[in-house]
């Protein structure tokens, strides 16, 4: 265990929170005094994580459609930001740190933010306000669904497309993060998730399958010509993308501190190690290196780097980061054989990555249980199928998913939203 | 009259013209257009989905020429455009049977 330790993981200060968690040690503790180095990275991570959201997945996705459907889909990001904020301040954060109820949702005792302020909690934000950590979580609540967006662009209602991420930011996200983040019965068992393996790369993997199912595929899938519109726009939103996961892995330490120093290290060590896989895999298979490729692998690589960015080691990053790179590559040549259209492969890159990921701290972190992270896998990667599927259908039944064959095929900007993004 | 309509590879066309314009040719019109021959198209692959493309971009160069001029402009053109590699295009000559000088209302040769 030592010898694993030194090699490739970073236990001791993570391991100091996930034995909070799981002694429940913060009921009558005292608070700390908060920290202004500590708050300083809090809200930096923060501004970093709402750059990665927009404009960074925007563009990222924006670049991947084509001409026609740029703006509808770059919106995404930005009204499901708008929207799942204003949910987290009624309910979401409570309902997923607030008092655990039977380990399976929090409790509404910090609904509408009711006594969340400038106090620190000993457990959630040691050394911070708790609305700092409020804040920073928020983030997190709107950015998985705004990934999620990526598997029905092209073709989906923009009013279906808020319903639905509506829904699912209480119904889905809210119960998952509870389990790993608030004390609930994953964490109790010991599965550990850093910043999202499962909580946010599983859920939005599988919840994009469930998509693909239920809106079904672009008309033309697989003879008409849609290659991504604007290569340029893909690489500044991986860079984004990029960017602001320093922020989301590093802040997800809670503190500057060491813990986020590594999680910063890990998360880069595995995207550059990700992206030189699919990039020489794609080189060997089909006899060049695609730009394209280049961005996906480094995204793959960033989804991987979550589950246990603060508790491996660089030589598990590259590790991780080379899987990611195949894994993820292999992913994609297979969803073209079996023919659902997830359009801008959710599951391929961040269901895979974050089933990686969430695997690997199994097997390298010095808490992992590999037997408690398979379970975590499983439990997320179902409910969150079942949850979107079943939300899906409801919305589906209601006011429509799909926009008609004419609006598909003249293009969600001009059919959604009146405006061109090139006139 | 004869119009030579000359179908080339895009980085080809200053060449072309250059070479026009010494031989005395003393306008042209040219259009990007897209088409295939012999070469075909091309292939692009995105997160592993193969396109294949069968309209090459080309640029099309129009000029019309006294009778007489014809095989000058036919092998300068050839001359000019030509690479060896496939895709290096297509001269096309048709018969023009009038043509007017706008700003003057010259007809026919002189309005060349």
């Amino acid at each position: 265990m030592s010898e694993r330790h030194h090699w490739v993981s970073r236990g001791a200060i993570t391991g100091v929170w996930v034995t909070l968690w799981a002694t429940q040690a913060w009921a009558g503790q005292r608070e700390g005094s908060v920290d202004s180095g500590d708050v300083a990275w809090i809200l930096a991570a923060s501004a970093l994580v709402v750059g990665m959201i927009v404009p960074g997945l925007a563009f990222y996705y924006g670049g991947l459609v084509r001409s026609k459907n740029v703006i509808s889909t770059m919106v995404q990001a930005f009204a499901i930001l708008c929207i799942v904020s204003v949910i987290w301040l009624v309910c979401g954060f409570t309902l997923v740190f607030g008092p655990d109820r039977g380990g399976v949702i929090g409790g509404l005792d910090w609904a509408l933010l009711m006594d969340v302020g400038a106090a620190p909690h000993p457990v959630y934000a040691p050394a911070v306000p708790l609305e700092a950590f409020m804040l920073f979580q928020l983030l997190f609540a709107a950015f998985t669904p705004a990934l999620i967006a990526g598997a029905f662009a092209e073709r989906i209602k923009f009013g279906a497309m808020l319903l639905f991420a509506a829904l699912w930011s209480v119904l889905v996200y809210t119960p998952i993060a509870h389990w790993l983040w608030g004390n609930g019965w994953l964490a109790r068992i010991g599965a550990l998730d850093f910043a999202g393996g499962a909580v946010v790369h599983i859920s939005a993997g599988f919840s994009a399958v469930a998509c693909a199912m239920v809106v079904g595929k672009r008309r033309g899938w697989r003879t008409d010509y849609m290659a991504p519109h604007n290569l340029p726009f893909i690489l500044l939103g991986a860079g984004l993308l990029w960017l602001g996961w320093f922020g989301f892995n590093g802040g997800s330490a809670r503190g500057a501190n060491a813990t986020a120093v590594g999680a910063v290290t890990v998360t880069h060590f595995t995207a550059v190690s990700a992206a030189l896989a699919w990039m020489l895999a794609e080189w060997k298979h089909r006899g060049k290196p695609t730009v394209l490729g280049v961005a996906s692998g480094a995204v793959a690589g960033l989804a991987t780097s979550t589950a246990g960015a603060g508790m491996l080691g660089p030589l598990a990053a590259v590790v991780l980061g080379i899987a990611a790179g195949f894994c993820s590559y292999m992913a994609i040549v297979w969803k073209g054989k079996i023919g659902y259209d997830d359009t801008l492969d959710v599951m391929g890159t961040h269901g895979v990555g974050g089933m990686l990921g969430m695997l690997g701290v199994g097997f390298f972190a010095a808490h992992g249980h590999p037997a408690m992270q398979i379970l975590a896998v499983v439990a997320t990667g179902t409910f969150s199928f079942l949850g979107s599927y079943a939300i899906l259908k409801l919305v589906d039944g209601s006011i429509g998913l799909r926009v008609t064959q004419e609006e598909e095929s003249t293009g969600l900007d001009l059919t959604q939203h009146n405006e061109r993004a090139y006139s | 009259m004869k119009l030579v309509e000359a179908i080339i590879k895009p980085f080809k066309l200053d060449e072309v013209k250059d070479a026009l314009l010494e031989i005395g040719v003393q306008g042209m019109t040219v259009t990007e257009v897209k088409g295939f021959g012999r070469q075909k198209g091309h292939k692009e692959t995105y997160r592993g989905q193969e396109y294949t493309i069968e309209f090459v971009p080309k640029v099309k160069i129009e000029v019309a020429v006294q009778d007489g001029q014809v095989p000058r402009v036919l092998e300068t053109i050839s001359r000019a455009a030509k690479t060896g590699s496939i895709g290096d295009g297509k001269i096309f000559v048709r018969d023009l049977s009038a043509a007017v000088r706008i700003r003057t209302g010259e007809t026919g040769e002189t309005a060349l």
